[in-house]
């Protein structure tokens, strides 16, 4: 039994992880109706400009800051100047120029930053706060996520800016006409995004250290998760996350064994998904003809 | 619907490129050779997922675990039973045509990103799949399965090389021969339907979950058949052939290639034959990011992929008109 | 349907008429060895997920840069064609063609992986190209009988398990052994050393085995499990950040088994201060290189060498890195091969001298861990000496394990 709770809570910590990417990644799908593929090694790269920065001395706080502001205008220039080229184009085409930068920043990374692991350091006590199951760092993953989500819920409901990005992911001719910048809109979505990334990133790295493939498989079950939980939900996300982290550890520990988990915890969230296409808590649309 | 009509001038291009595929392994040394054959394999494999993905409208990124299962089926009978080389392509496709049409079916009721997860899925679970303790017995688990080269026929006086290549060419046509039919045909008409107007297509009565699971199960075996002379070509299968990559990979190809074009399924397959190498030439520090590079040049000088360029370039050279006659197909899937 | 039919008609014939004009024709294949210039071959991941492992693809080529810096060897410089596969079988194939058919190098040398590699065996060996230091530690490598063409480089996994298994068996008889191994060659290979190595025990003495994919982004799950078991003793079949992830989380849970890390992750600098050097006192492994951050060998001559190279040669590098040390290793093997082969630059004779070393200290290795190889032994480092994590150093204890 000790084991057990031992694996739930282990997945819980996990799956705050793949909720903190999900989060960008809902994030970028409400403001632009894209997955954005690119989006774990753009989290990546801002960890290691937050650990160059640590690295030349500033503190943790300060660090964690200038990222996500520089995430932000980094996420801004990456739409203006590359992805608003495409935005015409048909989704497997930008999907392509995703794939793109992500192999690019992937490869760059670790060129300037060599491949080796570096310890990127946590905020949180070193001592365990919450009991032996998690440990303060784990227990701060959860907190950061659910803060996150609280913080995007706020902006979207409340502020006008937030229900204009969403009038324009949702109808960006209207939304025009309007009076909304939907230029704009797009752009700060993918800052917005890129910046909630780095914040992922900065929680991930302490768990598994920062290279240049720290993402990749994080990246996968943050997809999932997102899709889990319904694609525009952010909520859909975290709650997709925190499963898909519980449902893959115990899987793995006491059903199918590790060298076939994953695929089994992919098969149970694809059967979610056969019952529920639009995910736990996305919204139903109906098509018109 | 660029690639599907016939006229004088095509007719001649399309046979002057039979003639110089022909001709490859006569004046080309035996790697180059190898390199072409590897063309040919990825372009029946873009043929199958262009025909899903661009003209059919469903997304699927994992197209890497059908070719994994063709390779596998080639290699397991050849290893394990001794059947002949070409008996195994035919198998695989068969083979995967089954396994594609069982996946189509539950792919009915996923749309657009859902779909793509699942087919991802799919494509990350092969290798797991292959590595598996109760499957070794016939995968050879990780260790893989080396598989022999077979010799030219008939006492024909060509190297091993060059009769695979022109092995794996006769396939490539008949399976571009048929692809041509079936999608100008009755079958094509309604995919591309079910792809721009589903409900429309649904209300003139076709039956789109056929026709869906159908394109899945057709697509399957193109890359199965593609899976299977791959193995046969390099010899060699083992699970880290298949990784997630490799699905990505595909998908490069017909994007780059062009969607819903026929022609830009060649144009792919050298694209991603060839880029990668080029990119490891021009550095060994960061060959990924010159590649990504390549891939974003390529999809801002040619939006609509190789094929659509060319289509553009060739309507200006021969009407002498300078408005782009860009092809319609490029649609939102 | 005209039209279709005349499509078949004219492929048919060009088929039939380019199968006539081939007849007769057959490509030969070149053996001759450039005079003023040697060239080299090999494959490695620069791109791809495994690209971590391109440092020692880089070490390779800096290495011969230093060569040729000095004059080359015998008045010969050295060209050293290294190129990508991506980890990818089916782009090594054709890579190593390129380098066989096209550049018609003289050898290859430290090509790196086993999935690689295992597709290219055959086919070096049909066409007689010297395939050595392969940069990997499966034991197909030394099978001179089937595969006179091909000799490998590390310590074969499994005969470090085998060293794992006798010191279990001697200090801990009783001991209940948990695994964590990665789900590939490499790490099957592991555990299947281990197995043989503990002989008919195996099976009451190994209580549980995980294993994960290079993809998951921890550990933790796994660890928990062994540690649910009840195992006394763990043995850790993991690459560098795995390693250092279980290190420190089977601190942090409290679990104090008997720990063996294997050889590949045993870098100071990249897997233990990562995990806490703290935190991986008591770990137990099996050594045969020189690590360049262990301090021990801060005023070794060979490391004073090592560090001179590394920083005018490699000077973006990381020194933590101990996979540069391998690449070092294996260009230096390359150069005292080439050095031994004299004027006679064959084929054959560069096999001939690959098989005859005898008690050969090369620079980085361990002291008394000599190469040693004969026309049956294709085993390159046949042994290696235990040591102990203290916190700073790998402690070396008992003797040199293996011939």
């Amino acid at each position: 039994m000790e084991a057990f709770l031992h694996q739930v809570f282990s997945g819980l910590a996990n799956g705050a992880i793949y909720a903190s990417l999900a989060l960008a990644l809902v994030m970028i799908y409400q403001s632009t109706h894209h997955i954005n593929f690119a989006q774990g090694e753009l989290a990546m790269f801002s960890t290691y400009l937050a650990w160059a920065m640590i690295n030349a001395g500033l503190p943790y706080w300060a660090a964690f800051g200038l990222t996500v502001v520089a995430s932000f205008f980094i996420g801004l220039i990456i739409e203006r100047a590359i992805v608003r080229r495409v935005a015409d184009a048909p989704v497997l085409t930008v999907v392509v120029v995703f794939i793109a930068l992500l192999v690019i920043l992937n490869s760059v990374t670790g060129w300037i930053f060599t491949y080796t692991i570096k310890v990127f350091p946590s905020p949180f006590p070193e001592e365990p706060l919450f009991g032996p199951y998690i440990s303060s760092h784990e227990a701060g993953v959860v907190g950061v996520s659910i803060f996150v989500l609280v913080t995007l819920f706020l902006f979207f409901r409340f502020t006008p800016l937030g229900l204009a990005m969403r009038a324009t992911a949702e109808n960006a001719v209207s939304s025009r006409l309007a009076g909304i910048r939907t230029g704009w809109m797009l752009a700060l979505g993918w800052g917005i995004a890129a910046a909630i990334g780095a914040i992922a990133g900065m929680m991930v790295a302490p768990i598994v250290y920062l290279d240049p493939n720290m993402m990749s498989g994080i990246l996968l079950y943050a997809i999932a998760a997102a899709l889990m939980g319904g694609i525009d939900s952010p909520l859909g996300a975290v709650i997709g996350g925190l499963t898909v982290g519980v449902l893959e550890n115990i899987m793995g520990a006491y059903v199918v064994g590790t060298e076939l988990k994953l695929t089994v915890a992919l098969v149970v969230i694809i059967g979610v998904l056969i019952f529920k296409p639009t995910g736990l808590f996305g919204r139903s649309f109906v098509t018109r003809v | 619907m660029g690639g599907l009509y016939v006229n004088r001038t095509r007719l001649i291009l399309v046979a002057l490129v039979v003639v110089l595929a022909c001709a490859l392994p006569f004046v080309l040394s035996s790697y180059r050779v190898f390199q072409f054959n590897m063309v040919l394999v990825y372009a029946i494999v873009l043929l199958g997922l262009n025909m899903l993905t661009g003209f059919n409208g469903q997304i699927s990124l994992g197209h890497g675990a059908f070719y994994a299962i063709g390779a596998y089926v080639a290699a397991v009978l050849m290893d394990h039973w001794g059947v002949p080389y070409w008996v195994t392509v035919p198998v695989a496709g068969v083979i995967c045509f089954i396994a594609g049409f069982l996946f189509g079916l539950p792919a009915l009721r996923l749309h657009g990103h859902y779909l793509a997860l699942a087919t991802f899925a799919l494509g990350i679970s092969m290798p797991q799949i292959l590595k598996y303790k109760g499957l070794e017995e016939w995968t050879g688990g990780v260790q893989g399965i080396v598989i022999l080269k077979p010799e030219a026929p008939f006492g024909l006086n060509i190297s091993q090389d060059q009769w695979l290549y022109l092995f794996t060419l006769i396939i490539a046509l008949v399976m571009f021969w048929l692809a041509w039919n079936l999608l100008r045909g009755r079958i094509g008409r309604a995919m591309v339907a079910i792809r721009d107007h589903p409900i429309a297509a649904e209300a003139m009565g076709i039956d789109v979950a056929a026709v869906k699971t159908l394109t899945f199960g057709v697509s399957a075996l193109y890359a199965g058949v593609g899976g299977a002379l791959g193995a046969i070509v390099v010899q060699f299968v083992a699970p880290d052939s298949f990784v997630a990559l490799v699905s990505i990979t595909f998908l490069i190809g017909i994007v780059i290639g062009g969607l819903a074009s026929i022609s830009g399924v060649i144009y792919g397959a050298l694209f991603i034959q060839f880029v990668p190498n080029i990119a490891d030439e021009i550095s060994k520090a960061a060959p990924w990011a010159v590649y990504g590079l390549f891939l974003l040049a390529f999809i801002f000088l040619a939006p609509a992929g190789i094929a659509g360029f060319v289509r553009a370039l060739w309507a200006r050279l021969t009407t002498g008109s300078t408005r782009k006659k860009r092809a319609a197909q490029t649609q939102e899937t | 349907m005209k039209s279709n039919h005349n499509i078949k008609t004219l492929i048919l014939a060009m088929f039939v008429a380019s199968v006539l004009i081939g007849c007769g024709e057959q490509q030969t294949d070149d053996q001759d060895a450039s005079v003023d210039e040697i060239k080299i071959g090999s494959t490695n991941p620069y791109s791809g997920p495994a690209s971590a492992y391109g440092t020692i693809g880089r070490a390779e080529s800096a290495y011969f840069k230093m060569i040729n810096d000095q004059g080359g060897i015998n008045g010969r410089k050295i060209n050293f064609i290294s190129l990508d596969d991506g980890y990818s079988p089916p782009r090594t194939v054709e890579q190593i063609r390129k380098l066989v058919e096209e550049e018609e190098v003289l050898f290859l040398a430290g090509t790196l992986g086993t999935p690689t590699n295992s597709a290219i065996h055959k086919y070096v060996n049909a066409k007689g190209v010297p395939h050595v230091f392969v940069n990997t530690g499966a034991t197909k490598w030394g099978d001179p009988q089937n595969f006179p063409w091909t000799m490998g480089f590390n310590l074969s996994y499994s005969n470090e398990s085998k060293i794992y298994a006798q010191y279990v068996l001697e200090n801990k008889p009783d001991a209940k052994i948990a695994i964590l191994y990665q789900n590939d060659d490499y790490g099957k290979d592991y555990v299947h050393g281990l197995k043989e190595g503990l002989g008919d025990k195996a099976d009451t003495m190994i209580v549980a085995e995980a294993s994960y994919e290079v993809t998951d982004p921890t550990i933790d799950s796994q660890i928990i499990s062994l540690r649910a078991s009840g195992a006394d003793t763990f043995y850790n079949v993991t690459t560098p950040k795995f390693a250092a992830q279980a290190i420190r989380k089977a601190n942090d849970i409290g679990w104090k088994p008997l720990h063996l890390l294997n050889n590949v992750s045993t870098s100071v600098g990249t897997v233990l201060e990562p995990a806490g050097l703290e935190k991986s006192v008591g770990l137990i492994t099996a050594l045969y290189l020189k690590d360049p951050v262990d301090p021990q060998w801060a005023d070794d001559e060979d490391m004073k060498a090592y560090t001179e190279w590394f920083n005018k040669y490699m000077p973006d590098e990381s020194i933590d890195d101990a996979f540069n040390v391998n690449g070092y290793i294996i260009a230096s093997g390359v150069a005292r091969l080439l050095e031994a082969c004299g004027d006679d630059l064959t084929r054959a004779n560069i096999m001939k001298q690959m098989a005859s070393i005898k008690d050969l200290q090369m620079p980085m290795m361990l002291p008394g861990i000599t190469w040693n190889t004969s026309a049956e032994d294709f085993f390159l480092i046949e042994s290696a000496q235990l040591a102990r994590f203290d916190g700073k150093e790998w402690a070396l204890f008992g003797d040199v394990i293996g011939n």
